[in-house]
């Protein structure tokens, strides 16, 4: 009995800003997560996941986005296999011919051209696509998981937890997300990627934490939760088997969404010098390079920024599709 | 009114206290990484009296709580510290460059709603035509462009490359001091700054204008046989125009914060700018005294926003308080 008290003082918090997840009709309590199958009210049944599916194979551009996400994967994967041979190693300056292979501009050779130090900047373009990739995933999942517990523990148990919560998830956002990034690792003293997943995470949580607080509030009032309550079972069974499953529509689109934040991100506090740190190739601190020969080597900076346009957007294209796929609202 | 005004005010000391106890955990010992003593100091040897007299000076040897007082009583007056570097008050250091930031942001500002606003009601107007597919493709890309990257193209383009083809060219560098006047060193900078939030605001703009379309009342416009432009402009443009104008007041705050990309790519001499200058010299009373400050206008600008849309709306000055 001790467990079923904090849900009833939670029942108490006010409901506000609820995002409602479409087709909530028969969800059966039992079944595994994700799997549920949705009845739609209208038309022939068809589960949530093939209905998603469908509207996001129907999206051009989404579909255009996942492409290309996955192609800068595979690229980023098997790097080592090709790009050291065919491109230059993206790190070691080869001392003895380095003067003569400086700022080339892109040839055969050297399909984006050389680096003021005779590197050759397509395999550090791909090199760089590591980096972005695991500060992207890396980052956006601490920050997930943060956003997760903390949003989760104000939704379900409500009163004092909410408050304490959600004032500092209120705190978080008095900051400018960049500008807090830049002073927390500016002070924090040691630089490199670490820094970044942590910065990242630390100060990305409070979104997360609003959306799933906002979902599991209104996930919660459905009569299955009651129904598995009645039934005894725990409080993280509850949270875990029904609860998450119906509000984890609105953390997917933000989650890819953020991957691109990240991306972002990086880049930016890499550009500044204090994420990743030379020789390491990021496209930030490439483009970081890149400034001061923009007059005589200006591919020096145009690869590795449409690196990153490429990418963010290919996020953020995804992010749409998913978002009306799944049919989700997001206030910001 | 003066209610509203005065639970939204109590409702922001929670956060101040927040921000600033953050704030002053950055600036502990412990967590700088090194002896305060020692950097202000610098390589100095000193005795160890005056080391004494040094942790006396600065209550290095109080307990938390008498430090954190001390602090919050100095952020009240005005004094944020001295500067390492520059041996002179944080506080005088950044009023000096507090204009120029300000004076960029506004800009930036200026140019987010001119361009937000129009492509944001074309769209909508236009929907599913080809202008409408143009604006909601380049907010798209707007967002997903560094914007550091996307100033130093505009310094190649329009800088370099104009000057190397005899074009009337744009100074891509400083604040002045040079041929070109400072409205025209302004006009890189501010359209960078600006650049993601207008895409946010075309968004906003489009899809409350698309809302309002929808409504009961635009029909009733239409149908008393006004025209179409009226019925955009007088009836439409008014509702939808509430959340943009917030989202206007969020941003210039919003904006401060990011000057320091923009700031540092233009060499712009504003707070941005000597945030990232004054990292790289390990000033810390300058980063987190301009950190300080940037958030406590970000919070002045909430508030403000919050009392202006309570006066344009009076549901909610008496309705439930949305959390």
């Amino acid at each position: 009995m001790d467990k079923d008290l904090p849900s009833e003082k939670a029942t108490e918090s006010p409901i506000t800003g609820a995002v409602v997840p479409p087709s909530l009709a028969s969800p059966d309590a039992e079944r595994d997560q994700l799997g549920e199958e949705f009845e739609l009210v209208t038309g022939p049944a068809r589960s949530l996941r093939a209905d998603a599916m469908r509207r996001l194979r129907r999206n051009k551009l989404a579909l255009a986005g996942l492409v290309w996400i996955v192609l800068v994967i595979l690229v980023a994967v098997t790097a080592d296999l090709w790009a050291p041979r065919w491109l230059g190693d993206p790190v070691e300056i080869d001392s003895t011919t380095a003067a003569q292979r400086m700022l080339l501009p892109p040839s055969w050779e050297h399909p984006f051209g050389t680096d003021k130090l005779g590197r050759d900047i397509a395999s550090r373009v791909v090199y760089g696509a590591r980096v972005s990739l695991i500060v992207g995933v890396v980052a956006v999942a601490i920050m997930v998981l943060i956003g997760l517990i903390m949003g989760g523990i104000a939704a379900y148990y409500g009163g004092i937890w909410d408050a304490i919560i959600m004032r500092l998830a209120d705190v978080f956002f008095a900051f400018p997300y960049i500008l807090f990034a830049i002073t927390l690792i500016a002070v924090l003293g040691r630089r490199g990627i670490e820094n970044v997943f942590f910065a990242i995470g630390f100060l990305g949580w409070p979104s997360i934490a609003r959306v799933f607080r906002s979902s599991v509030l209104s996930v919660k009032e459905n009569e299955y939760v009651d129904a598995a309550r009645a039934m005894g079972a725990s409080t993280p069974r509850i949270l875990i088997r029904h609860i998450m499953p119906n509000a984890v529509a609105p953390i997917i689109v933000y989650a890819t969404m953020s991957i691109g934040g990240a991306i972002l991100t990086e880049a930016a506090l890499s550009f500044l010098g204090m994420g990743v740190q030379p020789p390491d190739p990021s496209w930030g601190n490439m483009l970081s390079d890149a400034r001061a020969f923009m007059q005589s080597a200006p591919h020096m900076m145009i690869f590795p920024g449409l690196a990153i346009l490429t990418t963010v957007l290919a996020f953020v294209l995804l992010g749409d599709g998913l978002r009306d796929a799944l049919d989700v609202k997001l206030k910001e | 009114m003066i209610a509203y005004i005065a639970r939204r005010i109590l409702q922001m000391i929670p956060v101040f206290i927040g921000v600033t106890i953050i704030l002053f955990i950055l600036r502990s010992p412990g967590v700088i990484g090194g002896d305060p003593i020692r950097m202000i100091t610098g390589e100095r040897a000193i005795s160890e009296t005056l080391y004494n007299q040094l942790v006396e000076k600065y209550g290095l040897n109080k307990p938390f709580y008498v430090q954190y007082v001390r602090y919050l009583n100095d952020l009240v007056h005005g004094d944020l510290g001295t500067s390492y570097q520059k041996n002179r008050p944080v506080t005088s250091i950044l009023w000096s460059k507090f204009p120029n930031t300000l004076k960029l942001a506004l800009a930036a500002i200026l140019i987010e709603i001119v361009f937000g606003i129009l492509a944001g009601v074309i769209s909508a107007v236009k929907r599913y035509s080809f202008w409408d597919v143009l604006v909601t493709l380049s907010t798209s890309v707007l967002v997903s462009l560094p914007v550091f990257w996307l100033g130093m193209l505009l310094q190649l383009i329009f800088g370099l490359k104009f000057k190397q083809w005899g074009l009337p060219y744009l100074p891509i560098s400083g604040m002045g001091g040079d041929q070109f006047p400072q409205i025209v060193h302004l006009i890189m900078p501010a359209i960078t700054l600006a650049s993601v939030s207008t895409a946010y605001a075309a968004r906003i703009m489009r899809s409350q204008l698309l809302e309002v379309m929808g409504q009961d009342y635009m029909r009733t416009a239409a149908a008393k046989g006004l025209s179409n432009a009226k019925v955009i402009w007088n009836h439409g443009m008014k509702n939808a125009m509430i959340p943009v104008v917030t989202y206007f007041g969020l941003d210039l705050g919003a904006m401060m914060g990011g000057t320091v990309l923009t700031e540092t790519v233009f060499n712009w001499p504003g707070i941005g700018r000597e945030i990232f200058l004054a990292i790289g010299q390990r000033d810390w009373p300058i980063v987190l005294g301009a950190t300080i400050i940037i958030v406590f206008i970000v919070m002045a600008l909430n508030l403000l926003v919050d009392i202006s849309y309570a006066f344009l709306d009076p549901r909610i000055r008496y309705g439930r308080q949305a959390t």
